[in-house]
């Protein structure tokens, strides 16, 4: 019997590493590490998100920090024989370095990690997320103690004011100045809510914080709270996160038994409690009076603004909402102080923020950076460069109604107000990179799509401009559009941009008028010339076969569905254009990159 | 479970709840003992139950981590001892009945103790 186990085995069980099959590593783990007799030694811990998805399922050894990917129930044994018994690294189930190859066993070595600054995502896969002793042990609730022992409610809006932080969900609106205009508000009744409806595709910083690291929106809450005046607060999740909502339900569980929720909280005489509310998933209802509204069990449509939420939100009481960044973002706040913030990131925007790198780049996942740092270094120093050595063409921030910058502008820092002025957005940090093969004008029609279904029909502009700008993008792509309707397109999105009430409306247009600014030169290829530079129009280009590259193996024309190639083994094939329906599994199929698409 | 009631309440809890996660932290010093099949044969099994022991007795946080064989079986068990002001040490022939007295010297005093050093090393 050894007093103390000498090592920690933590096994991603997030969202997405689950789908990759970690809930069978976590019991073939501790069934191999109880078959052994190791249980006193080796310590096998369910951990959170890494936000390294795109490598899951992943877990991190401890001490040492020994970082494996892709782990199969397979490999468990090796990997406890080898690394847990005798000490050695399993070199095959390292990250390896997609340009240079090398292995990198160590996890904060691994340059996707080595340079981003993780303030929210601190906790996220160094703890068990459902144990409130392992967050406490890391420091947790040491802020919100703070706080409500030492701090009045006017010092702690001080404090954040102080610090800069700005709303995380993408509007950017001083969080201080919020909590300030709800402390002064009139009424007895507050509420404070948490805005976890992340709707963006592709996005999912939010739901790895509920699920990661739940305390730390709770603690941020519960501090906002008592700075407002609120006994009463809600967490807004939307359904699709079934971990999270369970996660938060048992942090909520775990800080009523220890004191640090319900009434009198550490004995301060502060009472608070938290109510988690599913919503059903309409996009809309992250905007925060949709939001609201749906809280209060009608449907989820965005109100007029002149009356601000602070005076009369939820149930027409003055109301706090953030996101959920933001609220996470607090404990740190209070703990290391405002000036510690504002060393980090922009004058205008302060401290650092989660993205969502996903597209054309070799690593995907969640990366938090300081705010102000470049394109540039986010999508290549992080994010590693553009997947198979192709050219970059655009990066999307934002979320579907953000906009696509260029290469040109590579060099542009990274916050609120500089992605703003180039056209484009913060929004919650969603992050598409787009290469070469890129259809600029199929983008914009493709997000535009996205935004039909969910314009929740109450302005006129937003409901019936939406689909008209994706009438007229679809005409372009189909190579129907004209040099007039490049013009209405602009007129379109104008309108919609300046007559919709809430920011789903406003920012709609974006992909429009973002990809108009910047690849003007492509809409003019789609419209004049009839040709789709990207190659992805399908009305508008043709494949064809090289005949000097193609060796003749057949394979091509054995896949086509359409049956539309032909030629003898070893002799060039050739297209049948009438046939071809553009498919592009030719492409795919082909080892000699002998498919031509013009 | 207690409720927490005031600051003291939470950093005593931290304190108790520590040794759940120290292994998560780089504490500065690092055990290392080698358990290559001929580490296993002179008694490494034993010298690292031993080493846990001691540490924990005299609550010292320092992790405890094995290594494979790096040839000089004659002298396993091997401990090195990894501190990080200074070059990692590394004693041969630790046996069980050695813990104590290195747990003492060298991490609790500071002193490195020469005639159990590996020769060259």
């Amino acid at each position: 019997m050894i007093t103390k186990p000498r090592a920690t085995v933590l096994i991603c069980s997030s969202t997405g590493c689950l789908a990759s099959g970690s809930a069978g590593v976590y019991e073939a783990m501790s069934a191999e590490v109880q078959r052994r007799g190791l249980e006193d030694e080796i310590k096998v811990v369910i951990g959170g998100c890494r936000g390294f998805c795109a490598m899951g399922p992943v877990l991190d050894i401890y001490p040492g920090g020994i970082f494996y990917v892709r782990i199969q129930p397979a490999d468990v044994s090796e990997i406890v024989e080898e690394t847990l018994v005798k000490g050695r690294i399993v070199e095959r189930l390292c990250y390896k370095d997609p340009t240079t190859q090398e292995v990198i066993p160590i996890f904060d070595k691994i340059p996707f990690y080595a340079k981003q600054e993780r303030l929210v995502l601190r906790n996220c896969g160094r703890l068990n997320p459902n144990r409130i002793e392992e967050y406490i042990a890391f420091g947790g609730y040491e802020a919100l103690a703070h706080a409500l022992l030492a701090m009045t409610p006017e010092e702690i809006i001080r404090d954040i004011k102080a610090s800069g932080l700005r709303g995380r969900g993408g509007a950017g609106f001083p969080t201080g100045r919020k909590w300030e205009a709800t402390r002064k508000a009139e009424g007895d009744i507050k509420y404070v809510v948490v805005n976890g409806d992340e709707g963006d595709p592709g996005a999912f910083m939010d739901r790895s914080t509920m699920e990661a690291d739940p305390h730390s929106v709770l603690e941020g809450l519960t501090i906002g709270a008592y700075a407002v005046g609120a006994h009463q607060g809600y967490i807004y999740v939307r359904d699709e996160y079934p971990l999270a909502v369970r996660n938060l339900h048992i942090a909520i569980d775990q800080a009523r038994e220890y004191g640090l929720l319900g009434e009198n909280i550490l004995d301060s005489g502060f009472d608070f409690d938290v109510q988690i509310m599913r919503g059903a998933g309409a996009f809309v209802c992250g905007e925060s009076s949709a939001l609201m509204q749906s809280l209060e069990g009608t449907v989820g449509e965005p109100r007029p603004k002149h009356i601000h939420a602070t005076e009369r939100g939820l149930w027409d009481r003055p109301t706090c909402l953030n996101n959920v960044k933001s609220w996470a973002t607090i404990p740190h706040i209070i703990n290391n102080g405002p000036e510690w913030f504002r060393r980090m990131g922009t004058e205008g925007s302060p401290g650092t923020m989660v993205f969502s790198l996903v597209g054309k780049v070799n690593n995907t996942g969640l990366v938090e950076v300081p705010m102000g740092i470049s394109l540039r270094d986010l999508i290549y120093d992080i994010g590693g460069g553009v997947l198979n050595g192709k050219q970059f063409k655009a990066v999307q921030t934002g979320g579907p109604s953000g906009g696509c910058l260029p290469a040109e502008l590579l060099h542009l820092p990274v916050d609120f107000d500089r992605l703003t002025e180039a056209g484009s957005m913060m929004g919650s940090g969603g992050m598409v990179v787009m290469d070469e093969d890129t259809c600029m004008v199929d983008v914009a029609r493709y997000f535009l799509d996205f935004l039909k279904e969910e314009s929740c029909g109450k302005c006129v502009a937003c409901r019936e401009g939406i689909r008209r700008m994706l009438e007229v993008l679809t005409d372009i792509t189909e190579g129907q559009g004209t040099m007039a309707d490049i013009e209405q397109l602009e007129t379109l999105a104008w309108t919609v941009q300046q007559t919709s009430l809430c920011q789903l409306g406003k920012s709609a247009p974006n992909p429009v008028l973002s990809t108009l600014r910047y690849f003007h030169d492509e809409y003019v290829a789609h419209v004049e010339e009839k040709r789709c530079p990207g190659g992805v129009c399908r009305a508008l280009i043709t494949y064809s076969i090289d005949p000097e590259k193609c060796p003749g193996c057949m394979l091509c024309a054995r896949k086509c569905p359409q049956t539309a190639i032909s030629g003898e083994r070893k002799q060039p094939h050739v297209i049948d254009a009438e046939l071809c329906i553009r498919c592009g599994i030719c492409r795919d199929l082909c080892r000699f990159d002998a498919i031509v698409v013009v | 479970m207690p409720r927490i009631t005031s600051l003291q309440d939470l950093h005593k809890l931290r304190a108790e709840l520590r040794d759940e996660i120290v292994q998560r932290y780089d504490v500065g010093t690092t055990l290392v003992v080698g358990m290559g099949t001929c580490g296993i044969a002179a008694g490494a099994r034993e010298t690292l139950r031993a080493l846990s022991d001691e540490l924990a007795r005299c609550d010292i946080a320092a992790h405890l981590t094995i290594g494979g064989c790096i040839g000089t079986c004659d002298y396993e068990p091997l401990v090195t001892v990894h501190c990080t002001d200074a070059p990692p040490v590394m004693y041969a022939n630790v046996t069980a009945d050695k813990v104590p007295e290195l747990v003492k010297k060298h991490l609790q005093q500071g002193k490195v103790i020469q005639k159990w050093v590996v020769p060259g090393s």
